[in-house]
Parts: structure tokens; sequence; C-alpha cells
């Protein structure tokens, strides 16, 4: 009865709308927010492809975004009951120091509890990003200072307005560690002809610690490493992690990126000392996304794979395979304007889901391992502007732990239904 | 109306508690606690969290572990999976452990990087264990010295040959016997947990799980166990701060003591009666006991309880061919303490979909573990292999009803 009168209440309020405006209008401000630049860009440009307003005559321009919802979730039948998160706010800086010459950083406030629920959980307030470009040629660039690794594509385009769902893809922070950023230096460039575009990047950072096979977690998380604050000061291995990653785009076809990130993760030596073999990891992370040119659906996909050189006679809790990814399809039903906004749009979504934590079997028995989750997450999200999106997702997950076992208060059928904003400003 | 939508598809989705999962039928599984009182729930709450935690080398983890957690042998408080089996070493007759300054009487089966693997000793003899199921033993902990001497009385003259007996040892220095506990003549006690039922109370269980499973001290085993091929005895010198601090300790003896105990599913269906009434005929009951009945306990929902454990307590001769050789307490090497049958039928779902059974997961079938018992059981083993197949089927249905 409550929820009826106040359906009647919500709908009487909206379906009696007026212009009436009791906010400042933002973009009075002068605004160097780009356009639908999507067709003449690669992934790798994620991190400038953000609506910025500029500050008067200065060089300086500055953006950013926040992310908030509210979530009910169950477990096993557990539910912690209405929940309510303000998960992001980041802030960019940019500056164009000369006209070849461009520095970006964000500062970020995060506190996702469905991000990352390891080591790293709780409220952070950390430089996501901070370097400087410097072009010698459209294809050779170089890059220094805090970098974001260019791992799959969402470690470079995570930005919460960008995607129909509040939940970022389990794979690539809960087996992935986005947002992964490092120190260090590389080089990146593109190559545009007719319809198609080619990118690269290389860079040489810091990276993993002990971290990944020895966490609250109790299995192979590389977001561990992510809570290993000083190693934008000092690397475990003392080795430097490569990330490479190469991007191709059709403008009919869509993009296809290949990417790889390898690094020496333990500390293996003290003082000069050898205490231990360097052990390894790598990771391959493939990523596509396209826009049907008719019914402009959009799809994005990115699975990717790790491989993590273990210590001998060490527990298969921690595995040395992992596998997942996602795919998500969005598909607008109604684009134009909408309650008095230009360029709205209304957007069905789904994301389907997989993440295996433990690939291989047990040597004790040679059975498979499980730990793995499936999930799928219908959606609607609505579009004012390309630049705000609200969005109400409902999942449906399952999930096995190492036994197989799908019967547990953290485990097993898991639901929910979430709705939360997100936006640029 | 875009909003519109929006709104009324949050509402009426929030409205509809069929698209959230429902609790888990407890007798599939998640069995949660007894009837407590609030404060003691939310003590229940936080011994759960301590009892799924995953320890790191950081918070006491190793050098020497077989599992990360306690969770990591008993998902959902059930058995364990032979990825975390056991190995124990060093004692093979009723004198005790020859081989404790060697690591005994467990085997890291894993260790933290930079530390040598542990090996069993030459002339130790061994066997391997599996986690028994976790659910129901703060019952099995409150049924009084009493009845169990009842029940090893009741063998005396027992046909086939059962001669059941409780397993004494003596008590580690700080471990405080059980209320009502009965004292034999050279200072040993009852013991009931464990595979051959060598331990006394949840509280030294909990403390061997800890130390022994996790290498994780506290201050009932303040020191870690250690390789005696690279390292020294940590015990010669003073022992540092517990690696689990006494709260969280105290939370997790409390969260397994008031575990519920596992639900029977359809115990009303012909097939499963039958099949009970075929397990009393052939003399499993004998010493897997359907019924026993808890004393007095300071958790008001533990006392004076009857329960279905289909155990005895005791510990019986299982024959040769479940002789590893090594033992605990006063039990021979082939002694075994009678396995709760409770939750055997639930066994599949956290051996990924296989069935270990037996101490060490030999048995990969309810009724390969039946033919594989002997000694004692010989003749109960014998009866239902003379059984017909109708009858037969009937006491597997049964037993994995359990």
């Amino acid at each position: 009865m409550k929820i009826t009168i106040l359906t009647a209440t919500l709908s009487v309020l909206f379906l009696s709308h007026q212009p009436v405006y009791a906010q400042i209008d933002s973009t009075l401000l002068k605004s160097s927010t780009p356009g639908d630049t999507a067709k003449r860009s690669l992934t790798m440009d994620a991190i400038y492809n953000r609506p910025f307003l500029k500050l008067g005559k200065t060089p300086v321009s500055i953006g950013g975004y926040v992310e908030s919802n509210w979530q009910k979730v169950s477990t096993s039948g557990i539910s912690a009951g209405n929940q309510f998160q303000f998960r992001r706010f980041s802030l960019f800086v940019a500056s164009t120091i000369s006209s070849r010459i461009k520095f970006l950083s964000e500062i970020e406030y995060e506190n996702d509890p469905t991000g990352d629920p390891g080591d790293a959980a709780g409220p952070q307030f950390e430089i996501e990003y901070a370097a400087l470009d410097i072009e010698l040629h459209p294809l050779l660039n170089l890059r220094g200072g805090m970098i974001v690794n260019p791992i799959g594509a969402f470690n470079q385009n995570h930005d919460g307005p960008k995607w129909e769902f509040t939940d970022r893809p389990i794979a690539m922070t809960q087996m992935l560690p986005d947002t992964w950023s490092n120190t260090g230096f590389g080089i990146y460039g593109k190559h545009y002809t007719n319809h198609w575009m080619f990118g690269y990047e290389f860079y040489l950072t810091g990276g993993f610690n002990d971290s990944i096979i020895d966490n609250t977690q109790g299995k192979t998380f590389l977001p561990a490493a992510k809570s290993n604050t000083s190693r934008f000061t000092s690397s475990a291995s003392g080795t430097p992690m490569y990330t490479g990653k190469i991007s191709i785009r059709n403008d009919r076809i869509g993009e296809l990126g290949l990417s790889f990130m390898s690094d020496v993760y333990n500390t293996w030596e003290i003082e000069g000392a050898p205490v231990d073999s360097k052990r390894s990891l790598h990771v391959y992370d493939v990523d596509f996304n396209t826009t049907l040119p008719k019914s402009h659906t959009a799809i994005t996909t990115e699975w990717a794979w790790i491989f993590v050189q273990m210590p001998p006679n060490y527990t298969p809790e921690y595995s040395n395979k992992q596998f997942g990814g996602f795919i998500d399809i969005v598909q607008p039903i109604v684009r134009g304007k909408i309650l008095g906004w230009d360029n709205a749009s209304l957007n069905l979504a789904v994301r389907g889901e997989y993440v295996d934590w433990n690939v291989g079997k047990f040597r004790s028995t040679g059975t498979r391992m499980y730990n793995d989750l499936w999930s799928i997450m219908p959606g609607v999200s609505f579009r004012p502007s390309s630049q705000t999106v609200l969005r109400f997702n409902y999942r449906r997950q399952k999930s096995r732990d190492i036994t197989g076992n799908t019967i547990g208060a953290s485990i097993g059928p898991t639901a929910g239904f979430n709705f939360g904003l997100s936006t640029y400003f | 109306m875009v909003v519109l939508s929006i709104v009324l598809a949050v509402t009426t989705f929030s409205a509809c508690s069929k698209l959230l999962p429902s609790m888990i039928d407890p007798s599939q599984g998640l069995c949660g606690p007894v009837s407590l009182s609030s404060a003691q729930t939310i003590f229940f709450s936080k011994g759960n969290d301590q009892f799924f935690a995953n320890r790191t080398a950081a918070t006491g983890l190793g050098p020497f572990f077989v599992a990360t957690g306690c969770g990591s042998c008993h998902s959902s408080d059930n058995r364990g999976h032979p990825f975390t089996i056991l190995t124990r070493f060093g004692q093979s007759d009723t004198t005790g452990n020859t081989f404790l300054n060697e690591g005994a009487p467990q085997l890291g089966t894993f260790n933290l990087p930079g530390y040598t693997p542990e090996q069993i000793p030459a002339g130790a003899s061994s066997t391997k264990l599996i986690a028994p199921i976790t659910a129901g033993v703060g019952f099995l902990e409150a049924v009084p010295d009493s009845e169990i001497l009842a029940l090893a009385a009741a063998n005396e003259n027992n046909p086939d040959g059962v001669r059941g007996h409780p397993n004494y040892n003596t008590l580690p220095a700080n471990i405080t016997p059980l209320n009502g506990a009965i004292q034999r003549s050279d200072g040993k006690y009852i013991c009931r947990f464990g595979r051959k039922g060598a331990v006394h109370s949840l509280i030294q269980q909990v403390a061997d799980a800890y130390n022994h499973d996790m290498g994780i001290t506290s201050s009932f085993l303040p020191y870690n166990p250690y390789n005696y091929l690279d390292q020294t005895d940590p015990a010669s010198a003073p022992p540092a701060a517990p690696e689990v601090t006494s709260d969280d300790f105290n939370s997790v003896v409390f969260y397994v003591t008031c575990l519920q105990t596992p639900v029977q599913r359809n115990p009303n269906d012909p097939t499963v009666q039958r099949g009970n009434l075929v397990f009393t005929q052939i003399g499993c009951g004998t010493c897997h006991q359907q019924t026993l009945t808890t004393g007095n306990s300071p958790i008001a929902a533990l006392a004076y309880q009857t329960f279905n454990p289909f155990t005895d307590l005791l510990v019986h001769d299982m024959g040769a061919g479940l002789d590893d050789g090594y033992t605990e307490g006063n039990a021979k090497t082939s002694e075994w303490r009678t396995a709760p049958l409770w939750g055997l039928g639930l066994a599949p779902q956290v051996q990924g979909g296989y069935t270990y059974l037996l101490h060490d997961g030999r048995a990969h079938s309810i009724e390969e573990a039946i033919r594989l018992h002997g000694g004692e059981a010989t003749a109960s083993a014998n009866r239902f292999n003379s059984l017909g197949q109708t009858d037969k089927n009937a006491l597997l249905t049964f037993l994995k009803s359990l």
C-alpha cells in the first residue's frame, strides 16, 4: 500500500513536470566538452576523452565524475537490506603545457564495496593518474608519471558515466585489478588511414607484490596489490613490469584490443641476498567493442587470462590460472528529445559475466577446482545527456567455492537491485 | 514518461521479493545457529566471520600449514575435501608420540615461500585424515561422560564382537576438563573429537586446528609448528604474542559450539523409513547410535537435548584394512572413533560432486565405505553384503537422507 501511494505521488510530480530550474547552469561556463568523438578515437584515448571545463584563458582544464547508488542484494537469502552508497568522486585536472606537451591527473575518492572487497576495501583517496605526455611524432609519444596500465579496455575506460551498470565488471575488478595504475614510463602512438585506426602502447612500470598469493581473499587475487601504495615508489621485485597493448579499429566493424602484462611479483632478494626464486605473472587480455550501424546496438566485451607462477609446495587455494570476462549489450530504444532534453536516450542493457579464480584440477584428486561465478544483469538506463546516466540494474548470480559448494553465507545464489546515477561534471 | 518508467520499475521490482533468493533450506546444508539470545547471536556472528576468514602470513599463517582458514576444510560447516587432507605421524601405540621433536604430530602439507617443505621423519608411521563435519559438534560436546561410559558398557556382551571404548587421553596443561568430566585413576579424561577421538573439548580442537592446520599460535598453543629439517624448536625462546586474539579464538569456539545439527531430508519417505529399519536390523546402529542426549550446558539450547548424530563417541577396532599404523590417545592403530553419519548425504556438495568417505577419503561411495568396515564391524558389513537389492537400496537412500 505504501509503495502504491509513493508511486502515485511520484507519478503526479513527474507528469506535471514544469521547467523550474533550481540549479546554476554550469554550461554557462566555458566548456571544452568534446562532441561525439567515439568514431575517431580508440579506447586508449579514454583517459583524455572526457568532458573538461576550461578556466578562462588559463591552460588548465578541470573535470570529474561522481557515482552514487542504492542497492539491495541478497546472497543465499541473507541480505544487509537497503544500502546507500557513494562509490566515487573523481577530479581531473588537465594542462596543455605547450602544443605537444600535456599533463593530466585524476584524483579519486573511492569506496566501492563490490569493486575490490579484499585488502583494498574501504574508503580510499588516491591519485589514480598523473602523467606527462610529450609528442615527438604522432606515432611516438612519451608518457611518464603515474599511469594507468593499458591492460584490457576497462582499465583504461572505466569512468562511471560511460557505463549502463553501477557495478563494475567482476572479472575486471576482482580478477584483474582495475583500476590499476603504477609509476613508470613508456611510449604510445596512433595511425589513421581512411576507416582504419591503429594504436599501440608500451610501458615499463612498478607492479605487483606477494599479496596476490597471500591475502584475505584466500585466492590468487591481483587486486590485493592495490593496497600496497608503496608500489608508487618501491617495486617489490626490483624488476620492471611490462604492459603493452595494440588496438585496431575500423569505423564499420569496431575496435579490437590485444594487451599483455608481465611482471616478477615477489620480493626475491633482500639486501642483495637471494631469499626466494623469481616468480612471474602474465596477463593476456582481449577486448572488442562495436556499435551496429542500423540498430545502434552497442556491444562491449573483454576477456582475460592470468597465469601466476606459484611457490613450490603452496596451497591450491591460490591458483596459477584464472579466466574471466564480460559482455555488455546496450540497445537504445528511445533517442532524441525526452522531457525537454534534446539528446536524451533510454536504453535497455544486459551484462553477462563469468569468472573462474581457480582454473585447473586438484593434484590430490585429479578433479576440477571450482571457485567460479556467473552473473547476468539486465538493466534500463536513461541518459538525459551523454554525460549523465540514471541506471536501474537487476543482477542474478551463481557462485561456487573451490570445492564446488554452492551453499553458504558468502557464496550461493545472489540477486539484487541497484539504482544509481553517475555524471561527469 | 521515461523517469516515471524507471520509478515504476524500481518500486515494482523492489516490492517483488520473489526476485531475491530465498533462505536456503537448512536441510540442504546451511545449518545456522541453535536458538540464541541477541548477545549470543552477535558473538556467533563474530565467530562466523573468524571461522571463514582467510589468514595470511601477516596475520599468522604458517610457516607450515594445511589450509588458510577454517572454512577451507569445513565448507558450509561440512566435511573436508581431499585437497585439505592432513597427515599425522609419529605415534604407533598408546605410549604416546615419539616424534614430537621432529615436528609431530602433524605434517605441514604446505609452507610459505622460502621455507623447506616438511617431511615425515624416517621410521615414523603416519595416516591421512579428512576433516570431519563441524555442524552439531556442540551437541556432541554436551553429551555427558556417563552416557559415553554407558554406551561402552552396553557393548560388553555384544554378540557381534563390538567392543567400543572411550579414548582416554592426557589433557594438555592449559586445557580445562569439561564440566562433569570423569577423570580416570591414571589422570586421563574421556576424549571424543577427531578421527581417533583423542581430543577432549572444542576449545582443545580449535586450538589444535589453528596451530596444526594453519600455523597460528594462540594462548593455548603459543608456538608455531616447525620443521626440524631447517629450524630449531621455537619453544626454546619465550612465546610471542598469540597470532589469534583470545576474543577471536573464543568467538570461533562459540561459533562451532552453537552450530545446529544437520537436518535429515525426507524422513517420512517410505524408502527412507525402510532403510532406517534395515540400518538397525543389520547392526549398524550399535556403533552409529542414532540418538544421544545432552546433559547440562551453559547454552540453554544445547542442554538436555535429544539429537541424532549416529555415533557412540567410542573408538572401535575397524580391522586390518583400516589400520594405518598411527594412533592417538589410548586408541590402537586399528581403532577409530565412530564417525557421526549426520550430513552424510550432503558430502558430495562440498567434495566437488564426488564422495570421499572414511578417515582418509578412500571410499568413493557409501557402499564402498560399508564394505571397507572390518574388525568389530565385520558382522554388520557381511549382513549388508547379504541384503537383497531392495533393502540395500533402501539403506543407501536412508543414509543419503542424513
